[in-house]
């Protein structure tokens, strides 16, 4: 398919409003993404004629809103090149995933085994970690990251040994953008029996990722991050990994047979998917990645990474500008300080201007302690951001600038 | 002058700009010439909450009066808490918690009171309240 900006803006409802007055110009695409009609409809669509319980229902309806559930699952099986269907257990999202792994493992490690979390951790990815870890009193590790805002490999090799038991990396930083060598990390991991979780939700709206090639042992996304609904998402884990770890929480759906006296669990991947799911998100979710498909990824990574160089080229033209994690493979994210001003004064006057950014430490605080720094300003960039909108951040900072100087 | 004349004269000053431009860069000015905290103050417990930039506040009583000094490291933030300073500061406590702060949404900077905004405006007013409360105790 030729990649036709002007028609992909056109299915984006949102990219038409304005805001202050100005046309929306949205660069915040690492916090969430925009929805397509395609993905809204189906949401419409559901709610409007299919909508119904699933699994346990005899009626029509039930059924065609179980097979489009059941659909989705199919779609990301195919998108993820996952082997089997049940090794998807669908999440509200990338936080709810690592805490179901976090959870399942509290039993299944003591006080001799150590776990290693990346320094590039979003908080959501260490807090879990850390909770587990007092119950059950493992150990964590840290992989530090150089001032590249990479991973430090040495490090990490140097701090895998036969106790570590765990390894938990994301795929993409989500304030740097940096791309981690998830590949080499979990061949790595697997030389001393390790299990590797993978953050992918900042990784999985600018490539496709092949997970039976990858390897990985577990690995999780959110829906929304990639142009579907918020309050769903996938944890893939491996048959093994699943069927050792416990269920995570009690209700209808994950249940096989019930007394008083005992219950047994259903089959994967019921086990996990407790009580009435997220249908629509699903259903949203899948939509979503057929979208996406159809745009094409070689499309997406070639747009972004046009965007990337000509932002990059475009911002390092304002004086003292600092850009963050600058000479490293990462998505089309860059995060930047301007002088002494603080980003929280950016990110105000830019949203007057109609502009949307990210402000902050981006739940990221370690790696902003690592910088010395309060916060930065991120930009994240879609395949539907244009050179125009560029241009226009380019100015708006410009006077953003001359403002608060 | 009472709290509601000062807060009466900083709406008239905002009703000359003609558009958001003129307002920010007044705000942007107002925090140049805040009554800034004595650095022996910026510590950690007068940190308001809720800020993304760090903003300090300070709160003694003089001669019956509350004296409000405040910092942070957002120059927005800082001109925010001028504002504030100014319609609050030198007032006795009573007539602090009696008053409201309804001109914030005059002088066009109502968006910053939505308790979402990561500019902690809200959480400095009620602080300002705290302290006029607490130092009302006392007297």
């Amino acid at each position: 398919m030729r990649f036709d900006i002007n028609k992909i803006r056109d299915e984006f409802p949102i990219l038409k409003r304005k805001v202050n007055g100005y046309p929306f110009v949205y660069l915040d695409n690492a916090a969430t993404s925009q929805k397509p009609k395609a993905v809204i409809d189906s949401i419409v669509n559901y709610y409007s004629n299919y909508n119904s319980n699933i699994h346990r229902g005899i009626h029509t309806v039930s059924q065609e809103a179980t097979d489009a559930y059941e659909n989705a699952r199919h779609i990301i099986q195919t998108h993820f090149n996952i082997k089997h269907s049940h090794e998807i257990i669908f999440t509200s999202g990338t936080t709810h995933s690592i805490n179901l792994v976090a959870n399942g493992f509290e039993n299944l490690l003591n006080h001799e085994d150590e776990i290693l979390i990346s320094g590039l951790e979003h908080h959501s990815n260490i807090v879990p970690w850390q909770m587990m870890c007092q119950k059950n009193k493992a150990q964590i590790k840290v992989i530090p990251m150089n001032e590249n805002g990479e991973l430090n490999f040495s490090i990490f090799e140097k701090l895998l040994s036969k106790k570590t038991k765990l390894v938990f990396v994301t795929h993409i930083s989500n304030a740097l953008g940096t791309i981690n060598p998830i590949k080499e990390i979990i061949q790595k991991a697997h030389e001393v029996g390790a299990v590797v979780l993978v953050d992918g939700a900042q990784a999985c709206s600018h490539f496709k990722t092949d997970l039976q090639e990858l390897n990985a042992d577990f690995y999780t996304t959110s829906a929304h991050k990639l142009c579907g609904p918020t309050g769903i998402g996938m944890l893939y884990g491996k048959e093994e990994w699943l069927k050792k770890m416990p269920p995570y929480q009690g209700g209808g759906e994950m249940i096989s047979n019930v007394t008083f006296e005992k219950t047994t669990y259903a089959e994967l991947p019921h086990k996990f998917e407790a009580g009435t799911p997220n249908i629509v998100g699903a259903i949203g979710f899948g939509e979503a990645i057929n979208y996406l498909n159809k745009i094409g990824f070689d499309n997406i990574k070639n747009h972004e990474s046009n965007l990337l160089k000509y932002a990059t080229k475009k911002l390092k033209m304002i004086p003292n500008i600092k850009i963050y994690g600058d000479y490293i493979d990462k998505t089309s994210v860059i995060s930047f300080n301007i002088g002494e001003i603080h980003s929280y004064d950016i990110g105000a006057i830019l949203d007057k201007f109609g502009i949307a950014v990210r402000t902050g430490q981006h739940c990221a605080q370690p790696i902003m302690d690592y910088f010395k720094i309060s916060g930065t300003v991120r930009v994240s960039f879609s395949f539907y951001n244009t050179i125009e909108e560029i241009d226009y951040l380019h100015k708006s900072l410009l006077r953003a600038v001359s403002m608060l100087s | 002058m009472t709290i509601k004349e000062i807060q009466n004269e900083i709406v008239e000053e905002f009703s000359l700009f003609e558009d958001w431009k003129q307002r920010y860069e007044y705000i942007i000015e107002l925090g140049k010439s805040i009554e800034l905290i004595n650095p022996n103050y910026k510590t950690d417990s007068n940190l308001i909450k809720g800020c993304q930039s760090k903003l300090w506040l300070h709160a003694e009583l003089s001669r019956g009066k509350i004296i409000y000094t405040a910092d942070s490291e957002g120059i927005i933030t800082k001109g925010i808490a001028a504002i504030l300073i100014r319609a609050f500061s030198n007032q006795a406590p009573l007539d602090i918690i009696n008053s409201d702060v309804k001109f914030i949404d005059e002088i066009g900077l109502k968006e910053h009171l939505s308790p979402t905004r990561a500019n902690g405006l809200i959480s400095m007013i009620r602080q300002l309240k705290y302290y006029a409360l607490a130092f009302s105790k006392k007297e």
